[in-house]
């Protein structure tokens, strides 16, 4: 899932010092799982954010922002508010802004990766989105994503006793597929060099986009 | 026009005991820096490397340096890590390397930029350490670059790589340098060594896997001004320096002398180690001290070529 963060306090307050009636829309999808912009984190804003002085508060929770079939039901409220402020990732936020097309819309998260939670109030990034995945290759375990150099052939000098170069918090991701192809029998994988990639298939190739025509609706 | 063959590889070839060194370029466009540093290098070791914003400090480029040292007779190793550049900037710029006269090129990943003054900056790794390797042996041995398409006049260097005995995963580190030889290197500069019982183990394994056959391997090693210097060394990544080391340089009355003393007594155990065919002497900041070194290890005169 898409994991994200809270912007700090301040940055929102910026954003939103010049309206009256502010419209926190929070996403009942991934930013509720990770606990960042739910509907139980948008209220505990509002508060925040009320204490403050005389600027009004909604808060609407669509199951998703990023869908416009769930977006239909807050055009009233949108329409009360003087500005939007997102808890979606930047997709919700993106959204939103393109179907409301005179209303301002801010972002009060930074959207930070596709990861999954390890442990209570710890995330970690999985995986990059790169368009062509390699994990068959490498044990199920992302090299694009998880070395900090994205290496393709084994690690660099800088891992030591299972750890990133970068900081001792990190897993080197090189060592993780080692452990696993070793568990697998599978080490032999190890010997082959893949060459070097095509990342036109990742945001290198522009923004991308997908067009199914199996699935796509004929006009007619 | 430079001979297409470079006098560091006609060494190696003419089965010599290598000795290189390497120059830290200047964080400024000085040319004073480099001229100097060169000719304190000069006929003390064989070649140079002039290294590529070594731990992400932004420094003047590689090439560049080695250009300034080959200027005053010091054969250079041009440095270029994945770090900074893609795949057109890497094959561009090693396109204007050998056109100015460089011959020796050092393919290494890069240390991320993250250790730098620098951390905000964008990597690049878009080719890896083992891919730009194959990239600049194709160009060599096919005339073509990683497109496909062909080169005008292409280059023919000579190509080395690192290798860490120190670093983990060591089967998968193994995997990596045969890999990398596979590929293309053609010679290999070992991280600096200070743990040389654990060295003369992984090079147990290196002639093995008769890796020392397929490429000339160059120990490395430090020579560390000051006993906080040798504390920061073992505090590094992939770093592999015994207490004993930090321990003889605290106590040691004159510390310099003390870690002159230590490196020749590694250098000693390194010439009996079967399959080290050269000597890499890293000594940044300490460049001065390198012909006292190079002397003690009774490496002097160097060997000249017809």
């Amino acid at each position: 899932m898409i994991i994200a963060s809270q912007k700090p306090i301040d940055e929102i307050k910026e954003y939103i010092k010049d309206y009256k009636k502010i419209l926190i829309a929070a996403c009942g999808t991934c930013v509720t799982v990770c606990l960042a912009g739910g509907e139980k984190e948008a209220r505990e804003l509002a508060e925040l954010l009320s204490l403050d002085g005389d600027q009004e508060f909604r808060v609407v929770t669509p199951e998703r922002q990023c869908d416009s079939e769930f977006l239909a039901e807050f055009d009233e409220n949108v329409g009360w508010a003087d500005v939007v402020l997102s808890l979606a990732c930047g997709v919700g936020v993106q959204y939103m802004a393109e179907r409301y097309v005179k209303k301002p819309v801010v972002p009060g998260l930074n959207t930070s990766f596709m990861g999954t939670n390890r442990d209570a109030g710890y995330w970690t990034e999985m995986c990059q989105g790169c368009g062509n995945c390699v994990l068959e290759k490498t044990g199920g375990i992302c090299p694009v994503a998880r070395c900090s150099k994205s290496h393709f052939n084994g690690p660099c000098g800088g891992s030591a006793d299972g750890k990133c170069e970068i900081d001792p918090s990190t897993d080197c991701a090189w060592q993780l597929i080692y452990d696993r192809l070793k568990s697998l029998d599978q080490l032999e994988k190890l010997y082959e060099t893949i060459p070097p990639r095509d990342w036109s298939t990742s945001r290198d190739g522009g923004p991308r986009k997908i067009r199914r025509p199996d699935v796509a609706i004929e006009e007619g | 026009m430079a001979e297409e063959k470079s006098k560091l590889q006609r060494l190696f070839e003419a089965g010599e005991f290598v000795v290189t060194g390497e120059i830290g370029p200047p964080r400024g466009a000085d040319v004073e820096h480099v001229h100097k540093a060169a000719e304190g290098l000069r006929g003390v070791i064989d070649a140079a490397n002039v290294t590529d914003n070594q731990t992400s400090i932004l420094r003047m480029s590689s090439i560049a340096g080695v250009l300034l040292a080959q200027q005053k007779g010091v054969e250079g190793v041009a440095q270029m890590t994945c770090r900074d550049r893609n795949r057109i900037a890497i094959q561009s710029d090693l396109l204007g390397a050998w056109a100015l006269g460089i011959r020796n090129v050092l393919l290494l990943s890069g240390d991320h930029q993250s250790f730098g003054n620098d951390p905000q900056a964008k990597n690049v790794y878009d080719v890896d350490s083992v891919q730009v390797i194959k990239i600049m042996a194709d160009l060599k041995n096919e005339g073509r670059f990683l497109n496909g398409k062909k080169a005008k006049t292409a280059p023919k260097f000579f190509i080395g790589t690192t290798a860490n005995p120190f670093a983990d995963p060591e089967e998968l580190q193994l995997i990596r340098l045969k890999k990398k030889i596979k590929a293309g290197a053609q010679f290999v500069q070992t991280q600096s060594i200070y743990d040389i019982d654990r060295f003369e183990r992984w090079m147990e394994k290196v002639r093995e896997w008769g890796l020392h056959k397929e490429a000339y391997i160059e120990a490395g090693v430090i020579v560390n001004k000051s006993v906080r210097s040798v504390e920061v060394t073992q505090t590094v990544p992939g770093m592999s320096v015994p207490d004993s080391i930090v321990e003889r340089m605290r106590k040691a009355k004159d510390p310099k002398e003390e870690s002159v003393n230590i490196v020749l007594e590694i250098i000693e155990r390194i010439k009996k180690i079967e399959g080290i065919s050269g000597l890499h002497i890293m000594a940044i900041g300490w460049e001065e001290i390198v012909p006292e070194v190079v002397k003690s290890a009774g490496l002097l005169p160097r060997p000249t070529l017809n």
